[in-house]
């Protein structure tokens, strides 16, 4: 078990649909973004702070909001020849810090220069903004260098926008979607992956700790009590002992039956750690602790390196086993 | 300063051991990343799981994309029966921070820090982006590597650098010759790739003793002084081209009084930044930066600072060097950074 390709792998996304409260400094500036316009704070010793912040750097709130730009200078930047999906601009571009004109701090963006050769720090350049503004800091596409037309295009957007904000009604930001998505591939690990693969053949293999001898399901890479690998290849039994059990009644999305059913773990013969799934083939207000069950598994066409090779667990009808078998697994 | 000085507990570095760092470990799971450099860390230092006071470690559950890791990973130091446990989703190094002081309430006098990265199984510049400030710079996307082409050319229009000097440092510590390095095309200009850390799987543990817990060992390696700080997160707000909380954390660890430097372990993820630090802790020509290679050898996130800590002591426990300075960072263009000067003598 020492090559990588007997570690079993899967894709993984993990995402959260967050949303995110603003706060009265940053909502009025994204508020401003909307309206294709750049706005700082100015702070408590009297400089401006781009993008604005509650608080400057010595821990006093800052005031009031002033515009600034929409021009300024580039005071540092890097070119992006091979851009990433969550990138601004699908196309090379550089990212920049840009001091806007009346600023004291700089801001980051992208500015699409078309070249690094067109790149210089100290270069001007001016905002170039997206047709469909939501109050994010992504309303402002890029800066572009700033050129005759640019300054113009800036300007006319501006114009535009200040026009429509006139008679504008929308409520100030507050909030704003954040989502988070981020993809993996999950590996298995070695010991996990030997568990998996022999439930595609319908075994279940544990692993015994060579100092306590307790057989854990899965095998794991540490005994929590010993703290040495838990790797000894055991073959444990598919049937066993309900150690203890609830009652599902309230349905919810990932249910895998219509409630009421049993959640049970199951202490199986051989093994000293119990697994978690489902018992059918009995109403559920007569599961007890210390019933016997046995594994059903699904069609060998169905098997796979999965707990879910075993469809769940039914009553063998065979004598409880006594409290004190399972005690000391609760 | 003096007065609070004379009352800490003297503590000292007695072990180190890490797995060494490769591009993807399929292999391993956390607690199997942990288990082996746990185990050869107590081995090392003497003692048994039940010898130690305080277990603290340091892993980002975003790596590998399953929240509360940490706790899976805790099989791995054997926690049965119940120990004294705590967790930073930081650098390995803010855990040792956090033991250190720990071991200054004087009821506990041994403590044993871990730490784990899995960059493979993810996407470490979008994990990355998951740092940065939610409403400025995550939604623009922006990645670890161009937030440090953007601070390395700050510091080239500096004049104080030049990209030359960037692929001197690289050559020092990955190998190959300068002028071909440089005929070598950018990555995100003006950082190519030998100025970039690569992505690395792995973990280190390292045990701290205090007093006479640490007065057993041969050679523990004293810690003189430790300190750790953070700058604005904002980039616009701070002089990306030189390190002010490295410098105040280093005055305050003494980096400047212990005497002679022999050996420097400076967590720079890219080149620039290691001539950044070495200009913010005042080291001279003669110190020896870096000899492990650093982390642009190998970079597991959450244990790269925690190595330098280890690495320097190392040098500490075979008697290559009398003093030691020790560096971590964390956070985009070296945001917060922790300075550790570590002695073979307990007190001058």
């Amino acid at each position: 078990m020492d090559r990588d390709e007997e570690v079993l792998e899967a894709p993984y996304r993990l995402e959260y649909t967050y949303q995110r409260s603003t706060g009265p400094v940053i909502g009025r500036f994204l508020g401003a973004l909307r309206d294709a316009r750049l706005e700082g704070v100015r702070t408590a010793s009297g400089s401006v702070m781009v993008p604005p912040l509650e608080y400057d750097a010595d821990g006093a709130a800052t005031g009031e909001p002033t515009v600034v730009g929409p021009g300024g200078v580039v005071t540092t930047w890097a070119w992006v020849t091979e851009p990433r999906r969550e990138h601004p601009l699908p196309h090379p571009f550089a990212w920049a810090l840009v001091r806007l004109d009346g600023a004291d701090s700089a801001m980051l963006h992208a500015v699409d220069a078309g070249s690094i050769d067109a790149m210089r720090t100290g270069m001007r350049v001016v905002p170039r903004w997206q047709d469909e503004r939501t109050g994010s800091i992504r309303d402002l596409a890029c800066f572009v260098p700033e050129s005759a037309a640019a300054a113009a295009a800036a300007a006319a957007a501006a114009a535009a926008a200040s026009a429509a904000a006139a008679g504008d009604d929308r409520p100030p930001v507050t909030m704003f979607p954040s989502p988070v998505a981020l993809d993996y591939t999950v590996t298995a690990g070695r010991h996990l992956s030997a568990y998996l693969r022999a439930l595609a053949e319908r075994r279940i293999v544990g692993g015994r700790c060579p100092v306590c001898t307790k057989v854990y399901l899965p095998p794991r890479g540490a005994c929590p009590t010993c703290g040495v690998p838990a790797d000894a290849p055991v073959e444990v039994a598919d049937h066993g002992v309900v150690t203890t059990f609830c009652i599902i009644r309230i349905p919810f999305d990932a249910a895998p039956f219509p409630p009421p059913y049993a959640s049970v773990a199951v202490l199986l013969e051989g093994a000293d750690m119990p697994i978690f799934h489902l018992l059918r083939g009995i109403p559920p207000e007569e599961v007890r602790m210390g019933m016997r069950v046995r594994a059903v598994w699904v069609a060998d066409d169905q098997l796979g390196p999965t707990l879910a090779s075993i469809r769940w667990f039914e009553p063998t009808g065979e004598p409880d086993a006594p409290h004190d078998q399972i005690a000391r697994h609760l | 300063m003096s007065a609070s000085r004379a009352r800490r507990r003297d503590v000292a570095i007695v072990s180190f051991a890490q797995l060494p760092p490769v591009r993807r470990d399929t292999a391993r799971d956390e607690t199997e990343l942990v288990q082996p450099v746990v185990t050869a860390a107590l081995r090392q230092a003497g003692l048994t799981r039940q010898d130690i006071g305080f277990t603290v470690s340091g892993s980002c559950d975003y790596l590998i994309g399953r929240p509360f890791s940490f706790v899976t990973a805790l099989d791995g130091v054997a926690p049965w029966p119940p120990i004294a446990e705590s967790h930073v989703e930081m650098d390995g190094a803010w855990a040792l921070y956090e033991a250190w002081v720990r071991l200054q309430q004087g009821d506990v006098d041994t403590a044993l820090i871990y730490a784990y990265g899995k960059s493979s199984l993810g996407d470490l510049p979008a994990v990355l982006t998951m740092q940065l400030d939610p409403y400025y710079l995550a939604p623009l996307g922006i990645d670890a590597v161009s937030l440090a082409a953007l601070q390395a050319r700050a510091l080239l229009d500096s004049g104080r650098a030049t990209e030359r000097d960037l692929a001197v440092v690289a050559a020092a510590r990955r190998g190959g010759a300068v002028a071909e390095l440089l005929a070598t095309p950018y990555l995100v200009a003006p950082l190519r790739r030998h100025d970039c850390p690569p992505i690395s799987d792995g973990a280190c543990a390292v045990v701290l003793a205090a007093g006479d817990a640490a007065r057993r060992h041969a050679r523990p390696a004293w810690i003189r002084g430790i300190d750790h700080r953070v700058e604005p997160h904002q980039l616009g707000s701070r002089d990306l081209t030189r390190s002010t909380s490295t410098a105040i954390a280093a005055e305050h660890a003494g980096v400047a009084t212990i005497g002679p430097i022999d050996v420097a372990e400076l967590h720079a993820p890219f080149s620039h930044q290691e001539l950044i630090l070495r200009d913010a802790l005042g080291l001279g020509a003669e110190v020896a930066v870096n000899p492990s290679g650093g982390a642009l050898v190998a970079n597991p996130m959450m244990v790269a600072g925690l190595t330098r800590l280890g690495e320097a002591a190392a040098r500490i426990h075979d008697g290559r060097a009398r003093n030691a300075v020790a560096h971590a960072t964390s956070g985009p263009c070296l945001q917060q950074n922790l300075v550790c000067v570590l002695s073979s003598e307990v007190a001058s």
